[in-house]
């Protein structure tokens, strides 16, 4: 049969068949189960009422139940197991066998810098898109313009940015953007300027504003200790874990600064921006803050136009200029949406795999865990190792989860 | 004002760097946009952004050819090596090592006593006393200006090339397959879902819609080997079968928790009314719930038929099998990036096919996906 008459044949089967399940399931208990005739007419209303809304969920539970929520246990199980031994089960050595490879640790420490560079970055351009669009004349076009790239595939998006990224022999015409302005740089005045003093410019400011949120969380720590501690236990393990981070991220920032300093660059070569280790995990990134970034932008702009309009009236009356208006007086009260766009792109960068499929496959040291678990499952056959390490996704999802939770429940209390 | 008054030095700062945004936001779409209309030779010489001015460039060599004519004892090929009458010649060659040799309009000896002459236009003319026969005529270089030149040649041969079995044509009807009843099934599912956990009593609800939320982040990269395993166990196998279910699955939480945000803001009077009234939740849920709640049913239905259009990792996992009978576009490029990596012609305009359609249906439905992202994240 062909696809389209066996999809369209689906579509009717499919939605008529929950239509009907819905229609007849209704009729059934309203007519047959619990007539609302007779002797027992109002009890059997409420006993129908009661029945009702499970049969209203009743597909999508199942649907639940079996797509998600079963196969996370399912996937527990299997990481546990050994296939070729006919699923035994083998405690905890896939884990010890994923481990102990190389290729994991280097998946886990890109996955780690995609989690830092991506959100912050995509929120950080989203926030500055927002600010800026919202103040002119068109910045609806603006707007959807940036936004546009949410709407290409990761398969396309990696397409158009090999593009950018491609590489062409000395001797001939570049036709990569990215190669053709890099060969404009010939080592002169302006490109130290460009390539080394700006850089370490933007690292120097982001190092220092780093060491501040540290210093500050570290000082409200310490005086917060004496008198009553508010924040429950996992908060403060919350702000232990991050200052760790913070201070990582320093560490990494000041080993760049003087790297850079110290780097000769080849000048008047083409790259190949792909294959140079470290770096090109920044060139992938790019490709999904360019996706990101609009979605920030979207959500940042409706908080930003939330935002009562006596507050900023005050500032300027204060003699605020712009910039403190912008970030005392904007950014402190959207605060929460920043934490929620924040981790909505956490989410997605956990899950991000088709960029690095298309792109490098993992190979020049940029596997991330979501292509190291597909190798594991679909190219090695092993489930166990695979199993296991896409557990690991769902425990660095699991805080996030935990907190969408917490914050439902007290929503709909 | 003096508010926006004050505000006028800084508003040109913020035009420009607006500009610069959307600028850097559009150059890599455009771009691959611009190489979809270019034939494989311009790609591979001139960066694209060369392609929308006229510019000088060494063409590929040109093999002269025509039919000889006799004219006072000299036998003459006459013609012109471009069809675009546009085009002006600078320097000419006739060997890869000297292809800038000569200026247009010298006549300079071929071998075998034959002479050639290339004007500025193109025009040619090779002369010799004796007939050229059989054999081989020369080669000429160009260095030419030529004007900006675009062709749909590449559309043809990805789409409507029968010869072509890397073509795009199978790949799109396979994705719209995949896609439309991927995205309408959760939405019929997850309504009457949302619609009792918006508007009907019971035990267990708000755990219910905590459970939603959980799920909402849950990697479906879980998900692949234990139902790959079940599919093939109840004798789905892969197919299209499987990936619907599979994207219906993995579309729910979203579809629920959209549709039961936006009917729990339903005017509470409406739903009591009809209540007292005496219509059925069946009732009430069909003709009042389900037509208040479009733009909820488009913003999601938008989403879904992105998520599943642009979807790779699902469809490899539960679709596409040894074969390659069921093939979407997203595995094609991949496929093609592997084997036709420097084949941008084809690459650009293969990915350009399958973004079209999420592009237009993007700008044809903006209001209702940025509603749905509103909904879906500010909590």
């Amino acid at each position: 049969m062909h696809p389209a008459l066996q999809g369209l044949i689906t579509i009717i089967v499919g939605v008529g068949g929950c239509v009907g399940y819905f229609y007849f399931s209704n009729q059934f208990l309203d007519r047959v189960l619990f007539p609302a005739t007779g002797k027992n007419a109002g009890r059997n209303i409420n006993r129908a009422n009661q029945i009702r809304p499970w049969l209203f969920l009743f597909p999508a539970l199942f649907a639940l139940g079996l797509y998600l929520a079963y196969p996370v246990f399912a996937t527990l199980w299997l990481s546990l197991t050994d296939r070729d031994a006919g699923g035994a089960f083998v405690g905890l050595a896939n884990y010890r066998q994923m481990f102990d490879e190389p290729k994991f640790w280097e998946a886990m420490y890109n996955n780690m810098l995609w989690l830092i560079v991506v959100p912050a970055f995509s929120t950080g351009f989203g926030l500055l898109a927002a600010q800026l669009t919202d103040r002119i004349s068109w910045g609806n076009v603006a707007k959807s313009l940036i936004f546009m790239p949410m709407a290409i595939s990761f398969v396309g998006a990696a397409v158009i940015w090999k593009l950018v990224y491609d590489t062409r022999p000395v001797n001939q015409d570049q036709i990569g953007v990215l190669n053709a302005v890099w060969l404009t740089f010939d080592g002169g005045l302006f490109s130290v300027l460009v390539l080394k003093l700006i850089p370490a410019l933007v690292l120097i400011v982001f190092a220092a504003f780093l060491a501040y949120s540290v210093f500050q969380m570290a000082r409200s720590l310490i005086r917060g200790g004496h008198s009553h501690s508010a924040t429950p236990w996992w908060g403060l393990v919350m702000r232990g874990l991050l200052a760790l981070i913070a201070v990582w991220l320093i560490w990494l920032s000041l080993g760049s600064i003087v790297s850079l300093a110290g780097a000769a660059l080849p000048y008047g070569e083409p790259q190949t921006w792909l294959t140079i280790p470290f770096w090109n995990s920044f060139f992938l990134m790019a490709v999904l803050v360019w996706i990101q970034t609009g979605f920030a932008m979207v959500i940042l702009s409706a908080a930003l136009r939330g935002i009562p309009e006596e507050s900023i009236e005050a500032a300027v009356i204060d003699g605020a200029n712009p910039f403190q208006i912008f970030f005392r007086i904007k950014v402190p009260q959207i605060m929460g949406t920043i934490v929620v766009v924040w981790t909505t792109i956490t989410i997605v960068v956990l899950k991000v795999f088709d960029i690095v499929f298309a792109m490098t496959n993992g190979q020049w040291e940029t596997q991330v865990l979501a292509n190291y678990m597909y190798d594991k499952l679909f190219r090695a056959n092993d489930w166990g190792v695979g199993s296991a390490s896409a557990m690991i996704i769902m425990l660095l999802v699991t805080p996030i989860l935990a907190w969408n939770v917490y914050n439902a429940r007290k929503e709909t209390r | 004002m003096h508010v926006s008054s004050k505000k006028s030095p800084l508003t040109w700062a913020v035009h420009i760097s607006v500009v610069v945004l959307v600028a850097l936001w559009l150059f890599p779409t455009v771009g691959l946009f611009v190489s979809s209309f270019r034939t494989a030779d311009q790609i591979a010489n001139t960066g694209w952004w060369k392609a929308l001015f006229t510019q000088e460039r060494q063409a590929p060599a040109i093999r002269i050819a025509g039919n000889e004519t006799e004219i006072d004892g000299q036998f003459v090929i006459t013609g012109t090596l471009f069809d675009n009458d546009k085009v002006e010649i600078s320097k000419w060659g006739t060997s890869s090592r000297a292809p800038e040799a000569y200026e247009p309009g010298e006549t300079v000896d071929v071998g075998d006593d034959a002479s050639l002459t290339v004007a500025a236009d193109g025009a040619f003319r090779l002369a010799a006393p004796e007939s050229f026969g059989d054999s081989r005529l020369p080669r000429v270089f160009t260095t030419a200006t030529a004007p900006p030149e675009f062709t749909l040649q590449n559309y043809r041969f990805v789409l409507f090339d029968p010869g072509n079995r890397e073509g795009m044509a199978k790949a799109f009807f396979n994705t719209l397959t995949v896609t439309i009843p991927a995205t309408i099934i959760p939405i019929v599912i997850a309504a009457f879902a949302a619609y009792a956990l918006a508007w009907m009593r019971f035990p267990g609800r708000s755990l219910l819609i905590a459970a939603v939320v959980g799920l909402l982040v849950v990697p479906l990269q879980l998900a692949l080997i234990p139902l790959l395993r079940l599919h093939n166990e109840i004798g789905i196998g892969k197919g299209y079968l499987g990936v619907w279910l599979a994207h219906t699955g993995f579309g729910l939480p979203l579809a629920i928790y959209l549709l039961r945000n936006y009917m729990v803001g339903l005017p509470r009077d409406i739903i009591e009314n009809a209540r007292v009234d005496g219509a059925t939740d069946f009732q009430i849920f069909v003709k009042i719930i389900l037509p208040l709640s479009f733009p909820a049913l488009a913003s999601f239905a938008i989403f879904q038929f992105l998520w599943t259009w642009n979807d790779l990792l699902v469809a490899l996992v539960f679709l596409i099998d040894s074969t390659g009978e069921t093939t979407v576009m997203t595995k094609q490029i991949v496929e093609l990036l592997g084997t036709r990596g420097g084949n941008w012609e084809i690459l650009a305009t293969s990915a350009f096919v399958s973004i079209a359609v999420p592009l237009v249906v993007f700008f044809a439905m903006q209001k209702y996906l940025v509603r749905g992202l509103l909904a879906g994240s500010v909590k």
